[in-house]
């Protein structure tokens, strides 16, 4: 495929943090890291999904002004950005797998007719919904 | 004084969002402000006035929004009985319950559920083939009609109609 989506990108808090929750905690794997003076280009990808990258900023200068990073960086920190979605074939085991890792969950797996989903957040805020579909 | 609070810093805001999501995740369970601010790892004091103004409502009144939102779903979606729904949300008596129910949404419980019930037998809700067959256009009447009505006008030519 030649035409689609290439990346989209999270905010996070802090790369390194974000590089190893994603890399180590999900088993997601480096795409491109890149830097450029105090600019980092940094993305991860899903071993799934080698069409897709998920990329990891940080707000700041020069891309955001100091004021705009700020407030960018308390809605990453409330909870306030939009949300994501995982989906595995198996709930209950990728969160008995990330548990062990230490991942934050902020709702444990439930079935929802068919469906399986739980929730945790990224070490910045992010929050995400795992899914398993029904069969 | 500046009537701008400062901005807050993002580790505390990551600390407070912590907090939501563990009432989110469990809001019939008390959450007293001790509790919440120990998830968060600030004081008690500290605690109270740094949620509101990062998510706009002091967290006793966003736990009663929450387990409101949970009732109402449960009052709409289930047969339970209105008092094993207060206990399952959190209440500890049903005096409480329908008077802080009251207080958010304006309506008892007991009209919440009797509304949802009206609803669910509106004709949205008719299985669609006897819906069809209802709202199906009398077709076979107008078409016979029509021909008499042309054949009509072959036979006695009438004034046009105006």
């Amino acid at each position: 495929m030649s035409q689609g989506i290439q990346v989209v990108g999270l905010y996070v808090r802090d790369q390194d943090e974000a590089l190893e929750f994603y890399v180590e905690k999900l088993g997601f794997r480096v795409h491109t890291d890149v830097r450029n003076g105090d600019y980092r280009w940094l993305t991860v990808q899903h071993p799934d999904q080698p069409s897709f990258q998920l990329g990891l900023f940080k707000p700041g200068p020069p891309v955001l002004d100091e004021a705009t990073a700020q407030t960018v960086r308390a809605m990453v920190a409330k909870g306030a950005m939009p949300p994501l979605v995982l989906s595995v074939d198996n709930c209950r085991a990728a969160y008995d797998r990330m548990l062990a890792r230490g991942v934050e969950f902020t709702q444990e797996p439930v079935d929802r007719f068919g469906t399986v989903d739980a929730g945790f957040r990224d070490p910045s805020g992010n929050g995400w919904k795992m899914i398993e579909a029904g069969r | 004084m500046s009537g701008v609070p400062a901005p807050q810093d993002p580790d505390l805001l990551r600390r407070l969002l912590r907090a939501k999501d563990r009432m989110d995740a469990a809001s019939h369970e008390a959450w007293p402000v001790a509790r919440l601010a120990q998830v968060s790892g600030v004081s008690e004091a500290h605690f109270a006035r740094s949620f509101k103004q990062a998510f706009g409502v002091p967290p006793h009144r966003y736990l009663l929004t929450r387990r409101i939102e949970r009732a109402t779903a449960l009052l709409r979606d289930t047969d339970q009985p209105i008092t094993d729904i207060a206990f399952q949300t959190g209440w500890e008596s049903l005096g409480t319950f329908g008077r802080t129910f009251r207080d958010i949404t304006g309506e008892s419980p007991r009209a919440v559920r009797e509304r949802a019930r009206a609803v669910a037998q509106d004709p949205g809700r008719v299985p669609a083939c006897i819906l069809g067959a209802a709202h199906r256009p009398d077709l076979t009447i107008a078409v016979s009609e029509k021909r008499r009505q042309e054949a009509g006008d072959i036979t006695r030519p009438h004034p046009k109609e105006v």
